[in-house]
């Protein structure tokens, strides 16, 4: 990429716009699957029996497997969360910024 | 063919209904709904593999079918990649004798995929062309740069081939009934075919067509098990702690203490973000777009496939576990309790006839063993990958080498991968190999994972840095594995291990952080300064994807 490339990118609101907000994002969204794989593994490694705890008295289906469920969809969610936003709004700022070096 | 296809037809039917009448379908002789089903299957990708040969004309189609799959089919790909015959029969395995262990596990192996999302597939697409090499090397030294991602790529690879082809060849002697050595050169003859003539094009639809068939087998097992409790899970699992014990509905001891949790966690998360083969399925797509659409398909389907297994290992304690029809009773008769034939791995397979019967059972382990067709398959084309591009035409030939000359390489280096696979798949058939794939995936979270991602990110990454630090990643892991309590005790005997962690990536995976920080930031060269100047140009590049590698013309 040519220096003058890079000058007129760095420097063009669309592009600080797109890092910012997707830098952002994307840490967001990260911090989400990580608190909640890393409460998931953690409760299991300092109090097995918690996740253990029957729904009701009179079922032997336990809170875990609901909540070892919500984690899988959990996670397919939040890329569903990233996908949309970037397939719109980013890439909408991303082909700003290609069109106007179009000619450089 | 007409003819042929009705005699096979009607001997299979002769032995399903000779099975019925002397009812020992788990006798290990030859299965016909198996093999006829075995046959279509390897006729069909056979025939994948004669249309992407003519459709695979440069280095480009070869290594990433042209980069013309589009986001849906890829993230398919990536699940039948991602899809092992070890996590299919080995989850649903776990969860068949531990229970709620087994959903632990699996749920680890799915959160890497948000993370791969969010930091790696775009810059990753944007910034590569055939392997990941590519982008670490991107504005680094390539000789050392390509090397040690080599070196990582390559390593993984093998290991990860080796668990893969020794579980395949005893799969394939327990539900076929052919011998070992056999079962082993068949799937390392087969998988050199695919790769050699066919390239990633051919690759990618025998992944998608075994994803698509692994998928509809698995459903099918968990809505017949499901009907059988009127679709209600407590039923389900009621009558399974009736079987088994009140305990397989809660966490056991596959989470010990909480070291091993966060290391276990950290070996799959970044070990999964690693793994070349992988990264390398990021390049076949047309852009940033479809890469992160894939990740959206491929974690849903193999989210979709992990609830599954949880209700097929479930499926199996309540219709295989006590059923005599899969008693193991030689075992039984040493060891007591109510052991399955071939062991705990095979309680999906045994599942598979209980709700479907022989034509079923024939089906899955058809399904099976295109699993691991599909799985040994990307790893070789991943591993020779590295082998010709990075250090035959980047490292040796600095990159004066034109596009046929490296695919010819490729093949050649394939062949290979083949017969290293072939040769370590009978030297380890008695070996104990539990250790591998934790190997691989510690290899891939200590070395390749910190390299990639900082070369993405950091500004002051140095080509000192990523070498010195990524190596003493690698060494830290390859050695804390070695100490620790599968190799050490297990493997090598000793009393207690030296470390006492199985999984060690928490360790070396901070140990290459550390590293590679502490060498860049030193690193006061002019190369260095070379290299941090050149951040800007790349990370407009990665979070832009000007210039970055389109699609084929053709």
């Amino acid at each position: 990429m040519r220096k003058e490339l890079v000058e007129k990118i760095k420097n063009d609101p669309n592009y600080i716009e797109l890092v910012t907000k997707r830098t952002a994002f994307s840490i967001k969204l990260t911090i989400a699957i990580l608190v909640v794989y890393f409460a998931f593994i953690l409760t299991i490694a300092f109090d097995p029996t918690l996740l253990g705890t029957p729904m009701s008295s009179d079922s032997v289906t336990t809170i875990g497997i609901p909540i070892g469920m919500a984690v899988i969809v959990f996670a397919f969610i939040l890329t569903g969360i990233y996908t949309r936003r970037a397939n719109t709004e980013f890439d909408d700022l991303s082909n700003k910024i290609k069109k106007s070096v179009k000619d450089l | 063919m007409q003819r042929v296809l009705t005699f096979l037809i009607l001997s299979a039917l002769t032995l399903f209904a000779s099975d019925v009448i002397t009812g020992e379908v788990q006798k290990q002789g030859l299965n016909m709904s198996a093999i006829v089903m075995f046959f279509i299957f390897v006729g069909a990708t056979l025939g994948i593999t004669y249309w992407a040969a003519k459709r695979t004309k440069s280095a480009k189609d070869f290594y990433t079918a042209g980069g013309g799959i589009t986001g849906f089919q890829n993230g398919m790909a990536i699940a039948g990649d991602y899809m092992s015959a070890a996590s299919f029969l080995g989850i649903s395995g776990l969860v068949y004798s531990k229970g709620y262990d087994g959903l632990i596990y699996s749920i680890g192996f799915l959160v890497g995929w948000p993370i791969i999302l969010f930091m790696i597939a775009e810059p990753l697409r944007n910034l590569g062309k055939y392997t990941f090499a590519d982008v670490a090397s991107y504005r680094l030294r390539q000789g050392p740069i390509r090397t040690l991602a080599a070196f990582g790529s390559i390593t993984t690879v093998i290991l990860y081939l080796i668990a893969q082809i020794v579980g395949s060849g005893k799969l394939i002697q327990l539900l076929f009934g052919l011998q070992y050595e056999v079962a082993v050169i068949l799937v390392g003859v087969l998988m050199v075919l695919y790769v050699t003539f066919g390239g990633m094009l051919a690759t990618t639809w025998v992944q998608i067509v075994k994803a698509f068939l692994l998928l509809a087998g698995a459903t099918f097992m968990a809505i017949a098990v499901m009907a059988h409790y009127d679709f209600s899970f407590g039923k389900l699992f009621a009558t399974a702690t009736e079987l088994k014990d009140i305990s397989i509905m809660s966490p056991g001891k596959l989470v010990s203490d909480p070291i091993s949790a966060i290391s276990l966690a950290v070996a799959l998360m970044f070990g999964t973000a690693g793994l070349p083969h992988i990264l390398m399925r990021f390049f076949t797509v047309s852009d940033a777009k479809e890469a992160r659409k894939s990740v959206f398909y491929a974690t849903g389907f193999i989210g979709y496939f992990y609830i599954l297994t949880f209700i097929i290992g479930f499926g199996a304690i309540v219709m295989v576990f006590k059923n005599p029809q899969y008693l193991d009773m030689a075992k039984q008769a040493i060891e007591g309790g109510s052991p399955i034939l071939g062991g705990n791995d095979m309680a999906a397979i045994h599942l598979s006839h209980a709700v479907g019967g022989d034509f079923f059972l024939g089906f899955i382990s058809a399904v099976a063993f295109a699993t691991i067709l599909a799985v040994v398959s990307g790893l070789t084309l991943a591993g020779a990958s590295a082998i010709s591009h990075d250090l035959y035409a980047s490292v040796w030939k600095k990159g004066q080498v034109d596009g046929l000359k490296e695919m010819q390489v490729s093949k050649m280096a394939t062949v290979g991968l083949g017969i290293i696979a072939i040769i370590m798949g009978i030297a380890f058939e008695k070996q104990n190999i539990a250790f591998v794939v934790g190997l691989a995936f510690a290899i891939a979270a200590s070395a390749n994972f910190p390299i990639l991602f900082l070369s993405m990110y950091w500004r002051k990454l140095t080509t000192r840095g990523a070498v010195i630090g990524g190596t003493i990643g690698l060494a830290t892991a390859v050695i804390l594995v070695i100490l620790g309590p599968t190799v050490w005790v297990d493997l090598l005997k000793n009393a207690s291990p030296i470390f006492p962690y199985k999984y060690p990536a928490l360790f070396s995976v901070i140990a290459a952080f550390v590293g590679i920080y502490i060498f860049s930031v030193t690193d006061n060269s002019e190369g260095a300064k070379a290299e941090r100047e050149a951040f800007e140009a790349q990370f407009i590049r990665s979070q832009t994807g000007i210039g970055a590698e389109g699609a084929s013309e053709h």
